[in-house]
């Protein structure tokens, strides 16, 4: 069963050829075994599992159960889930546990999902290779030595080693393509405002965004339907029609114009990850697409913009961690000031605490405008970018990350090498823009992800080529090494 | 661009994060290498432009005056680390 | 003293009257238990967002309309960045660069009859903090943190320094209060912070063009403290110059009960509030049909409602002021006017026996023991000769008491006044009668002095009505008999 796209799950409940219990208990089952050799899951919520699976056999039972009801799935620790532990992967949240459900959550529960459990993270979503957890590192199942990337590594390699068919994942800088690369699957970044933020604890708040992965575009469709939406709840949320991404996979891609950024093609790209996406390309050129090569001048300022940004945000979002309310208070403070400041040099790791001084020094005074104003300016021009190119084309395309999975602890004490791996997914995140990787090719034994980059709300578009392109590849379907 | 390390001690005082002596040069040398990479900005020319906050063009919602959180106090307090009659305990606050 | 000028500047922080918190749907009442409004939002839990309240933008825009002040189409929100326990996010938010209201103007009145305009910088929507409690049963050196409070939609006016002593300074604060109050945006409710006033202070010698260093005293909700604290600031800055000294840039503490002022040493480490946009709020658009239905909507300001009390009623511009400023004051007076028809006699008792019994006693008008249809009553008698004034005050003092409405009152303790003429005269004859001494006197007196033996009449027959008789009728009667026996 662990083997099935979601696709073929739901199938399978509808003809009751298994049962929701029976799905669930199995990988609930792969999840007790397996786990432990990639630290993938961090909380297992067996028993609710199992009653929601119950609930939703006799919802099936009754007919006219919604698509995804009875089917297993886990979420990144970042979305609050009402009475279930939510650690955002940090040892100040190590006690939390959350009296309210984030939206997304209230959502899949609307149609009948199952949650296996929460999974392994990069501390508040900081970094690119799931080592910053206050849980330990993830493992990627393609190579035991390597990281799944980050920050959503644990629901990447959790995918990968078949303990779920799907999760959720959430997208700062990359978080949801990278790992989705790494790690062989399919995941989706949607359009800014497209999933409510709402119970889906802050990094960087005008750069957040969840999405789904899974192993397949046809599953991603399915989970994006159920986790997309208006929320009142959520100001930046935006009312604007979720579409039936299912109906529209089949659409032909004949005629499609595919922009291909020069800039993401330059020096710092793996040899053989260049090779793999172009030959994807020359794939969807053979189905109809036309390739058009686009410049996009300033893709290499959206690194040095993004850590202003994100870094400054998230040092106000994380201020409210305080040890007062909630969360890791620090051992017998001498007074309030001793409260705060041990509290958060105990309860937060090194890259968190890197990142809020990044983000204090950047809006202090006198440096404002020469950081945090200047990288918004930025921001404007990357904007722009994307503006100008998609007069022209339709989507855009080139690799996800510059290398396949990298060796832990191999990017060294320099943080900024790290912030680099993320130099082809940021300026999404910048714009707003959605994007998604999908599985194209192997260095090494390795996954290589191609990337898509849509106009703004144009998902249906993006999960079209991609299943298009899944149709005719089988990437997708690659199984890592020792995962029967 | 370097970093004194009289500037880390005045972050960390403003953002209540305890440094303590041995790693605070290791802290230092990290910082300013991410700060010449966010130094990149400085040599391109963005006059004119309008800086960017939202990603999206999109205005406020306004919300009804309606009461609809109701007292929920012993839930939210669950998770609190000190609590008495109520109120969330802290080292005296002097003003 | 007279070398000296002071300079005076306000920030003014106005409790909006809206049921639910700015960014979430708790309740405001005020006097809770702790913590039993402060929700998920309100304690900054992780994963909640702010949305913002429809009311509080509706309200702050009543505000600029009354202040006749730029009403911002397109205004945003800001996080001012600082750590305290009261503070649940570790940032407030507020307004900085794109305020929802721009410059205005309010006009205040002087005790000598002048007027002065007082400029407003603007005035912007931001959130109020909780409250850190010290005293309690709670162990040694702790505090308790109740965030009821937390996210009360404010508005902050911020004036320019434009008075110049504290008379000014409190009027321009009572004025703002009227403001508010009257168009219903705030319930004025001094005592439970609903308004607080942060004074800047700074002196220089007469005709200096530079400003000296200004002080800022926070959180004042007295206008008596405001007195108070301003006169001793001025007092203390002049006495530090002149003593060579020079005046500190610095946040102080004024305390009402003990008189004492302070520097606030917590706030004076290095702040460095990194404001910067809140990416949690959009820009706030308001569009021209939303501002005009509101300008349509806005209740009668107190500068209006005092010309119409001067044309309605004919009462004097001093009086009408007096009146029109203080909204609940007015709309009493217009209820008992409405009922006696009696404009000039409400006026005389609502500013005075009333308001200073109100005053001794600490009740505001809205909680008055005697109301308003209670003092239309007590008015209608006064008004028809039933009773005299010194009976009505009486009276007034039984309704005070709760002894029932004036007609009962007047009934009960009997004392109702003699018009009736005949039962005058008669009551006058029997006094001259029964004192023929008084009388003869009276005859033997010159004409010139004979005025001031009248008083012991007077009394007499005061005595001998019971304090019932209605004077004016009986001085006439008086002096009518007197006339006939000389």
């Amino acid at each position: 069963m662990h083997n099935l796209t979601i696709a073929e799950l739901i199938k399978g409940l509808q003809s009751k050829e298994f049962s929701s219990i029976e799905l669930t208990q199995h990988f609930l089952d792969r999840i007790m075994t397996l786990n432990p050799a990639y630290n993938a899951v961090i909380t297992i919520t067996a028993e609710n599992a199992l009653k929601t699976a119950a609930v939703a056999d006799k919802r099936l039972a009754a007919g006219n159960a919604p698509a995804l009801c009875g089917v297993p799935i886990l979420h990144k620790d970042i979305f609050c889930t009402r009475d279930v532990r939510t650690s955002c992967g940090s040892k100040m949240l190590d006690n939390f546990i959350p009296p309210y459900n984030a939206t997304v959550v209230e959502n899949f529960e609307r149609d009948g999902v199952v949650v296996l459990g929460k999974t392994n993270m990069d501390e508040f979503a900081m970094g690119s290779s799931n080592e910053t957890s206050f849980y330990g590192a993830v493992i990627n199942p393609w190579a035991v030595d390597c990281v799944p990337g980050g920050s959503s590594g644990g629901s990447a390699a959790a995918i990968a080693a078949r303990l779920a068919p799907g999760a959720t994942a959430t997208d700062t800088g990359g978080s949801i393509r990278q790992p989705a690369a790494l790690c062989g699957i399919t995941g989706l970044k949607p359009t800014y405002g497209r999933v409510s933020r709402w119970g889906m604890i802050a990094f960087a708040s005008s750069l957040d965004q969840g999405g789904p992965m899974a192993r397949t575009a046809e599953d991603c469709a399915l989970l994006l339907h159920s986790m997309a939406g208006f929320d009142e709840k959520d100001s930046t949320c935006i009312d604007h029609e979720v579409p039936d991404y299912s109906a529209t996979l089949g659409n032909s891609i004949s005629g499609l114009r595919i922009g291909v950024p020069k800039e993401y093609f330059s020096e710092g790209l793996d040899v053989g990850t260049e090779q793999a996406v172009r030959v994807a390309l020359a794939v969807l050129e053979a189905q109809g697409a036309e390739l058009v090569e686009i410049s996009l001048p300033n893709t290499g300022l959206s690194v040095p913009a993004y850590y202003v940004i994100a870094p400054a945000e998230a040092s106000a979002n994380l201020s409210r961690f305080d040890g007062v309310k909630y969360g890791y208070r620090c051992e017998d403070p001498k007074d309030l000031q001793d409260l705060y400041s041990r509290t958060r040099a105990e309860g937060f790791g090194e890259e968190v605490q890197r990142r809020i001084l990044i983000g204090t020094y950047c809006l202090s005074a006198g440096y404002y405008d020469a950081y945090y104003g200047k990288a918004q300016q930025v921001r404007q021009l990357i904007k722009q970018d994307f503006t100008s190119a998609f007069k022209e084309i339709d989507v855009i395309m080139g690799p996800t990350c510059p290398s396949p999975a990298f060796k832990f602890g191999s990017k060294g004490d320099d943080p900024v090498a790290m912030y680099l791996e993320d130099i082809y997914t940021i300026a999404t995140n910048l714009a707003g823009l959605p994007g998604m990787s999908v599985p194209c090719g192997m260095v090494d034994d390795k996954p290589v992800g191609l990337q898509i980059i849509g106009n703004y709300f144009d998902e249906a578009l993006m999960l079209n080529i991609a299943h298009q392109y899944q149709q005719t590849t089988d990437w997708h379907n690659a199984v890592p090494k020792g995962i029967l | 661009m370097h970093i004194e390390r009289h500037e880390i001690e005045k972050l960390a005082t403003l953002a209540r994060i305890a440094i303590n002596e041995d790693t605070i040069s290791d802290v230092t040398a990290r910082l300013s290498s991410v700060l010449d990479l966010v130094d990149q900005l400085q040599a391109i020319d963005t006059d004119g432009v309008a800086p960017m906050s939202h990603p999206m063009q999109s205005t406020q919602r306004l919300r009804e005056d309606e009461v609809t959180e109701l007292n929920q106090r012993e839930a939210l307090q669950a998770v609190a680390p000190d609590i008495e009659e109520g109120l969330f305990l802290v080292p005296k606050v002097i003003e | 003293m007279s070398s000296w000028e002071t300079v005076i500047g306000l920030e003014v922080h106005v409790q909006l009257a809206t049921k639910t918190k700015i960014f979430s749907g708790a309740s405001t009442t005020f006097g809770a238990e702790p913590n039993t409004q402060a929700c998920a939002i309100d304690l900054a839990m992780p994963g909640t967002l702010p949305v913002l309240n429809k009311q509080a933008v509706h309200y702050a825009v009543m505000f600029g309309l009354a202040i006749d002040a730029e009403i911002a189409k397109e205004s945003a929100f800001e996080r001012k960045n600082y750590f305290y326990p009261d503070l649940p996010k570790g940032y407030q938010t507020t307004q900085l660069e794109k305020p929802i209201v721009g410059r205005g103007n309010v006009e205040i009145q002087l005790a000598d009859g002048r007027t002065k305009n007082v400029r407003i910088h603007h005035a912007h929507l931001e959130e109020d903090a909780g409250k850190s409690l010290h005293e309690g049963d709670f162990r040694h050196g702790v505090s308790g943190i109740d965030l009821n409070r937390a996210g009360t939609p404010l508005i902050e006016i911020v004036s320019e320094p434009d008075m110049s002593n504290a008379e000014e300074a409190i009027a321009f604060a009572k004025k703002l209060h009227s403001i508010v109050t009257s168009i219903g945006i705030c319930d004025g409710e001094m005592s439970q912070g609903s308004m607080r006033f942060d004074v800047n202070v700074s002196v220089r010698r007469t005709g200096a063009a530079e400003l000296g260093t200004r002080t800022e005293t926070k959180n004042l909700n007295s206008f008596k403290f405001m007195e108070e604290c301003i006169a001793k600031e001025v007092e203390r800055q002049i006495d530090l110059i002149e003593d060579g000294g020079t005046v500190l840039q610095e946040t102080r503490l004024y305390n009402g009960d003990t008189k004492v002022a302070r520097s606030m040493r917590s706030k004076e480490e290095a702040n460095d509030y990194r404001y910067f946009p809140c990416p949690d709020l959009l820009p706030v658009i308001l569009t021209d049909e939303t501002i005009e239905e509101l300008r349509r909507n806005l209740p009668e300001l107190p500068d209006a409602r005092q010309a119409r009390f001067v044309a309605q009623y004919g009462l004097s511009d001093y009086d009408a002021g007096i009146l029109a400023y203080d909204s609940a004051m007015a709309a009493y007076f217009e209820v008992a006017t409405a009922r006696s028809g009696s404009a000039k006699l409400v006026a005389n008792w609502t500013m005075g026996e009333l308001a200073a019994r109100l005053n001794s006693e600490d009740i505001s008008i809205v909680k008055s023991p005697v109301t308003a249809e209670q003092l239309a009553g007590l008015i209608t008698r006064i008004a028809d000769n039933s009773i005299s004034g010194k009976m009505a005050k009486e009276v007034f003092e039984g309704i005070w008491d709760g002894e029932g409405n004036a007609d009962d009152i007047i009934e009960t303790r009997d004392l109702k006044q003699v018009s009736d003429s005949g039962a005058l005269e008669q009551i006058v004859a029997e006094v001259l009668a029964a004192n023929q001494a008084m009388v003869d006197d009276y005859i033997n007196t010159d004409e010139a002095k004979r005025k001031k033996k009248l008083g012991g009449f007077m009394g007499q027959i005061m005595k001998a009505s019971k304090g019932q008789a209605n004077p004016q009728q009986v001085n006439q009667i008086l002096a009518k008999k007197l006339s006939e026996l000389l």
